[in-house]
This record gives C-alpha cells, sequence and structure tokens, in this order.
C-alpha cells in the first residue's frame, strides 16, 4: 500500500505563481497577433511581485514539504527573494534592449522567469536529486538565452559554448551525487549529516570524492577559478540583459545551494572541507582581478570583475558559521543592484548591434551626458567598494567575518585584491570625466524602462550604503533555524 | 558465471567507449554510443533491474540516439577535420587530465572498498528490483521531482523550437 | 570471486573518465555531446550498482531523472548545432575564433 507523504502544496505557491506567469505569457505568444512586447513584460512583471508577496508572506513559517525535498526557511525565501529583485531588474533591463534589437519575442520572458522557477528551487532543496533537477531547470533556459540574438553568430557561439561547459558540469555534478547516495544510502541532506556524524571511522573517502565532484560541478556554474574559462566569452556574446541576469541569478543560487550542503549536510566533516574552499577562494579573486586589469571592453571587463565578487562571496563561504552567510546575503543584494545598475549603463550607451563596448568610447561622456557618468561612477565606486556605497559595506561585513573567525590571511588576500580592482573600475570613472570626447554623435535616447531600473540601482545602493541597519536585520532574520 | 557475463559486457563497453571517442565520422560514433548503451543495458538485466534496462534501451538508446542520429543526417555534416599540429596539445592534455582523474577515482573507491568489509562482494539478490517499487517511490517520496521534469521538458521543447524555428518575416 | 560492487565502479570510472577525453579531445559539438552522455551512462552504472547493493530503490528512481534530463539537454543542445550550422557551414568548436582570451 502506498503511503501519502506529506505534500503540503503552500510551500510552492511562488514558484506556482511563477510558472503560471511563465505559460500565460507563452500562450499570449501563441494566439495573439500584433503588438505584445508590452503587455508580456507587464505581465511578467505582475507575475514577479505578486510571487514575491507569497514569498514574504510564509516569512517565519519554516515549513517543508513533499516528503522533506524542499524546505521554505528564512534563508531560502530571501534567496527567493534575492532572484525575484534580480529578475525583476532584469525585465526593467531588457524591454528596451530587445525593442532597439529587434528581437521582441516573448519568449524571452518565459525563459527568464522558468531559470527564476530553477533558482528558487535550488535555494529551497533539501535533497540532492531535488537540487539536481533545480539546476537543470534554470540552466536550460539559461543556454537558450545565451543564443537569443539567433542572426548573430557571437550570441550562437556564446550559447554553445555554455551548453556544453554546463553539460559537461551536470556530468560531474551527478557523479558526485552517486558517491554520495553511494557513501550514505540517502541524498536528504538532514539523513546524509546522520550518517555522516554517526560514523565512528574518520572520512569515507567516497564521501570526500563525492562532495569535491559537487563542488567541481557547482564551481562551473558559479565560475570559480579554476573552471571559468567560458566565462569571458559567454557574457561578451550574449545579449546584454542576459548577461546581468547570469552574473546575479546563477551565482546567487549556486551559493544558495552550497552553503546549504556544507552548513547541513556536510556539518560533519566541515573541518576538511575548509582548505579546499580557502584556496579555491583565493585563486577566484586573484585570478579574477588580474585579468580584469588588461580588458579593454567594458562587457568582458565586468565579467572579470563578475568572477571576482564570485571569489569575495567565497570568503564567506570559508567561514561558514552564521556571520559568514549573513555577510554573503547581504553582499548578494547589494551586488545584484550595482551590478544591474552597470549593465544598464552599459544598455544605454550601446547602439544597435553593439560593436563598439570598448571602455575608451566612453571619452568625454561627462560633458554630454553628465546625469549618466555620474550614476556610472556610483555603480564603479560601488563595485570597487568605496563608502558610502553598498559594495564598501558588504565588503566589510564579509572580511570582518573572516576576521572574527580567524581566517586572517584570507581578509587580508581579500583586502588586496579589492585595491587592486580600484584601478580598473575608476579607470572608467576617469575615462568618462578626465578625457576628451573622441566619438563626436553618441547619441542617446532615455527610456522610461531602463531609467526605472537605472534608478531603483542607483537608490539601492546608496540606501544599502548609507542606512545598512534595516538590511542587517532582515539578513540576520533570515538565518533563525538555520543552525 | 555472472562474473564471466560481466567482464563480456564490460570489455564490449569499454571497447565501444572508445570507439565514440575516436571515431573519425559522427554517425559512426553514434552507432557505437548505441553500442555502449544497449550492452549497459544488458548489465543492469545481469543484476536484476529490469525497469532501468528497458528505460535504457526504449529511452535512451531508442529516443535520445534517434534524435542524435536524426540530427547529424540533418545538417550533413563533414567529418572532423584535424589539423594536427594546433590539436596535439589539446589531445594529449585531454589524455593526461582524464587519466589522472581516473587515478584519483581508483584511489578513492579503492580506499573506500578497503574500509568495507567481504560484503561487497557478496551475489546480488534478484528479487529486489519491480516496477511497483520504483512507481510508488515516484509518486511519494520523490513526487516534487517527478513533476518539476515535466517543467524541464517544457522547457526544452519551447528551448528547442525558439531556437530552430526559422524566423518568419513579418 | 564473484561479481560485486566494486567491477561496477570500476568500469563506471572508466567509462567516466573516456567521456571526459573525450569532451576535452574532441572539437564536433556533436561528438562532445555524444562524449557527455557517455559520462551520464557512466553514473547510471554506478547509482545501478549502489542501488542493487545497498537493496536501496532510490538510485533506480535515480537513474529515470537522470535519462529525463539527459534527453532535454540533448534537445536544446542539438537545436544549438543547428542555428549554428545554419549560420554557419560547420560545428567545430575551434572554428569559432570570433571571441579571444
Amino acid at each position: 500500500m502506498i503511503q501519502i507523504p506529506n505534500i503540503n502544496i503552500s510551500i510552492i505557491y511562488p514558484e506556482i505563481i511563477i510558472f503560471i506567469t511563465a505559460v500565460i505569457i507563452l500562450l499570449v505568444e501563441i494566439f495573439s497577433n500584433g503588438k505584445k512586447w508590452y503587455a508580456q513584460s507587464i505581465i511578467a512583471l505582475i507575475g514577479i511581485i505578486v510571487s514575491g508577496y507569497a514569498v514574504s508572506n510564509q516569512w517565519n513559517s519554516f515549513a517543508s514539504g513533499f516528503s522533506e525535498v524542499l524546505v521554505a526557511d528564512n534563508f531560502a525565501l530571501m534567496f527567493k527573494l534575492i532572484f525575484l529583485l534580480g529578475a525583476l531588474l532584469t525585465v526593467f533591463l531588457s524591454i528596451w534592449y530587445f525593442r532597439r534589437e529587434e528581437i521582441q519575442q516573448g519568449e524571452y520572458f518565459f525563459l527568464i522567469l522558468s531559470s527564476v522557477i530553477g533558482m528558487m528551487i535550488l535555494s529551497s532543496a533539501n535533497e540532492l536529486i531535488t537540487a539536481f533537477l533545480g539546476l537543470e531547470v534554470m540552466s536550460l533556459p539559461l543556454y537558450v538565452l545565451a543564443g537569443f540574438d539567433k542572426k548573430k553568430l557571437l550570441s550562437n557561439e556564446a550559447a554553445l559554448k555554455y551548453f556544453i561547459m554546463g553539460a559537461f558540469a551536470s556530468g560531474f555534478l551527478v557523479y558526485g551525487i552517486t558517491f554520495i547516495y553511494g557513501a550514505t544510502g540517502t541524498t536528504n541532506f538532514d539523513k546524509i549529516s546522520m550518517v555522516i556524524s554517526s560514523r565512528s571511522f574518520g572520512i569515507d573517502p567516497l564521501l570526500l570524492l563525492g562532495f569535491i565532484l559537487i563542488l567541481i560541478g557547482f564551481s562551473f556554474k558559479t565560475a570559480f577559478v579554476p573552471f571559468h574559462s567560458w566565462v569571458p566569452d559567454v557574457y561578451t556574446g550574449a545579449p546584454t540583459p542576459v548577461t546581468a541576469f547570469f552574473s546575479i541569478g546563477p551565482k546567487a543560487a549556486g551559493f544558495a545551494i552550497l552553503f546549504r550542503l556544507i552548513i547541513k549536510a556536510f556539518a560533519p566533516i566541515g573541518g576538511s572541507i575548509i582548505p579546499i574552499l580557502w584556496i579555491l577562494a583565493v585563486l577566484t579573486m586573484t585570478v579574477g582581478n588580474l585579468i580584469a586589469l588588461t580588458q579593454r571592453n567594458i562587457k568582458r571587463m565586468l565579467a572579470y570583475s563578475s568572477i571576482a565578487h564570485a571569489g569575495y562571496l567565497l570568503i564567506s563561504l570559508v567561514v561558514g558559521n552564521g556571520r559568514g552567510a549573513s555577510a554573503a546575503l547581504f553582499y548578494l543584494i547589494a551586488y545584484t543592484v550595482m551590478t544591474v545598475g552597470a549593465f544598464g549603463i552599459v544598455i544605454l550607451l550601446g547602439e544597435k548591434g553593439e560593436k563598439d563596448l570598448s571602455i575608451n568610447g566612453y571619452s568625454g561622456l561627462a560633458y554630454r551626458y553628465p546625469a549618466a557618468a555620474v550614476v556610472m561612477s556610483l555603480f564603479m565606486f560601488s563595485l570597487a567598494g568605496i563608502p558610502p556605497t553598498a559594495g564598501f559595506i558588504g565588503k566589510f561585513y564579509i572580511f570582518s567575518s573572516a576576521i572574527s573567525k580567524g581566517f586572517i590571511w584570507l581578509a587580508v588576500i581579500g583586502i588586496v585584491n579589492s585595491v587592486i580592482s580600484v584601478y580598473y573600475y575608476l579607470r572608467v570613472v576617469v575615462v568618462m570625466f578626465m578625457k576628451p570626447e573622441i566619438q563626436a554623435g553618441r547619441v542617446v535616447c532615455f527610456p522610461v524602462s531602463l531609467m526605472v531600473a537605472i534608478i531603483l540601482a542607483a537608490i539601492g545602493v546608496l540606501q544599502i550604503g548609507m542606512f545598512p541597519q534595516g538590511w542587517f536585520e532582515a539578513v540576520r532574520y533570515s538565518l533563525i533555524g538555520l543552525f | 558465471m555472472q562474473l564471466a557475463i560481466f567482464i563480456i559486457f564490460a570489455i564490449l563497453c569499454i571497447f565501444g567507449s572508445i570507439l565514440v571517442i575516436t571515431l573519425r565520422s559522427a554517425v559512426s560514433s553514434a552507432i557505437a554510443l548505441v553500442f555502449v548503451m544497449c550492452v549497459i543495458a544488458g548489465l543492469f538485466a545481469l543484476v536484476g533491474a529490469l525497469f532501468v534496462a528497458a528505460l535504457q534501451v526504449i529511452v535512451y538508446a531508442g529516443a535520445v540516439m534517434v534524435l542524435f542520429l536524426f540530427i547529424i543526417m540533418l545538417l550533413n555534416l563533414k567529418e572532423e577535420l584535424i589539423s594536427e599540429d594546433d590539436k596535439k596539445f589539446t589531445r594529449f592534455l585531454g589524455i593526461v587530465l582524464g587519466t589522472a582523474f581516473l587515478f584519483e577515482l581508483a584511489f578513492f573507491v579503492r580506499t573506500a572498498l578497503m574500509r568495507g568489509s567481504e560484503a561487497l562482494y557478496e551475489p546480488v539478490p534478484k528479487t529486489l528490483s519491480s516496477i511497483a517499487v520504483i512507481s510508488s517511490e515516484l509518486f511519494t517520496k520523490f513526487l516534487f521531482p517527478f513533476e518539476l521534469t515535466s517543467v524541464l521538458l517544457l522547457i526544452a521543447i519551447v528551448g528547442a523550437i525558439l531556437l530552430a524555428k526559422k524566423k518568419n518575416e513579418k | 570471486m564473484s561479481l560485486g560492487l566494486a567491477h561496477f565502479l570500476v568500469l563506471s570510472g572508466v567509462i567516466f573518465a573516456i567521456g571526459v577525453i573525450g569532451v576535452i579531445i574532441r572539437r564536433n559539438a556533436i561528438i562532445i555531446l555524444m562524449s557527455i552522455e557517455l559520462m551520464l551512462n557512466a553514473v547510471n552504472i554506478a547509482l545501478v550498482a549502489f542501488s542493487v547493493y545497498m537493496r536501496n530503490m532510490d538510485g533506480q528512481v535515480f537513474v529515470f531523472f537522470i535519462i529525463t534530463v539527459a534527453a532535454a539537454e540533448a534537445a536544446v543542445g542539438l537545436a544549438l548545432a543547428v542555428v549554428i550550422s545554419r549560420n554557419r557551414k560547420s560545428v567545430d568548436v575551434d572554428d569559432f575564433n570570433l571571441m579571444k582570451w
């Protein structure tokens, strides 16, 4: 006789809302003729906001469901809000961009939203197979999105490269899951941790092998060095709003699942994992920053800088306690707004086809469009970690969490790295304000939707930077029940 | 007896896998892969996992590989051109990395098995596999991942159609 | 000696490594995709072996999921190959030289 499991469907309401929205957009695409791009974008925005409301309703409920494969603790909910914020800003970035590029296909919003479903499932997965399927639901739309500009060969190549790397990484990931299943007989995080701590003899090598393979899989997805080689090409080739989405969504989702794995499932063998993560963190920060120094193309520069930011976030993973996790959440919120803002300005200043994205193309921008130059400088300051911006507080929080746990060297390397990064971020500012205008006649129009995204991001950067207290509280509350 | 069959299957399987990655033409590689999948299905049947063996043949070797062959024929791929000079390094690197990875795996698996007991070499009970058990697991313990696969397949359909359809000129 | 878990794990490891080598050395996108399928098949061998030896059916359920995922991935990957070959008459990865370091 089949035992009916505890389903508790209410914990996936946010995902269901997003999925229904995505399907409605698809139906609109099929059954309506004429102009529907704006209608679809508005449906997407409404869906995201309603889903955000559903997420906030679950706050402090600590529910779990579907035979414990999903949990909706505050930690997962906070991540879901970050993904929804990222998706909201990405939709605002996209409305005008795809109009300019003349590829207004409604499937775009379907793909963005279904990728968000995958991220949300990744953040609340409490079981490895669910996490794996969530990862695939997240990645599959991303492969298509990278190649969304079908006529552009650069975009096609980006998609193929991303796809091959992603599928390769999934192979490692499932192999890792297999070994963990083999070593413990289960894939549920709580049970894995119970099995590990009940063993009397040290660490099971199969378990360690499984963890390393899983880490390799997620390292490809979140672009840790040395698994980052696809990042610059894919980030450059994909349409710019998609690039912005790449650098915020999958990264945050990867950290969500890695945190849950390390804090819950592998807590008993945490000691032997830390050195691996330590090396990964140092490599990711340093290599990302050093290569970013040499970049001439703004999208490539932002790609390498996103690798470096993943390195800072890895520091908080090494710290691994409540302080580290809250620092990571705070940094991810700050990183989301500042990255979206920077990409928004790149879209604003680009021309159709985006043939020229060199940093030097921005020279003299301050004379022609002072407001755009000032806002771009704000985002660059924030990415570099200069007060009074969100980036500064975020970095400060991460480094101080490292010091409080005794990882002095890691904090020192992180600080040195962020000093290096100041050089290439400030170069953009210098070019805009100090260099004479070479490219006469760069005409910029200011579309409403894009301005909304940029202004929201700018306000976010300043608000988080100057009044971080409320955000600290929210982040701290989101860790209840995790430790 | 079981061991003898396993060894024959394993040798066929490894031989086929090597063919998949070394054959020049994509069609031959795909045929070799179909062969490998069928042999693996045989291995599953050997240990009594009959349902999975059937899945392997019907879905994997049948549907997925037919899709591969279909696309290869459709694109009419020319044989892979390999200019020797610049590919040697990647080849070398690939083989070194792959072998290193294999040794690493072997090391871990060996240490793990040393810890385990002789029980690992016990013959397998044949009664375990049944569709009833698998299906009840799918609809209870793994209900959510099971439902999630439908979302995954919808995304794959939309994505594949979106990419492959020709632009309808307006 | 009778048939044991170790035999299956060794076979699985060998096939996985062959798949990894294939992904690294081959330049044809479709053959790379087939090498990835090879890796997933290696995973299936290990899963079934663990499942049978631990007398726990979860592993065989996972095989079901992995086959589904492989099918979905293959559909998207092959569609990408079609798009690219339409834009350009080859699918060799090394032909893509628009993007450099």
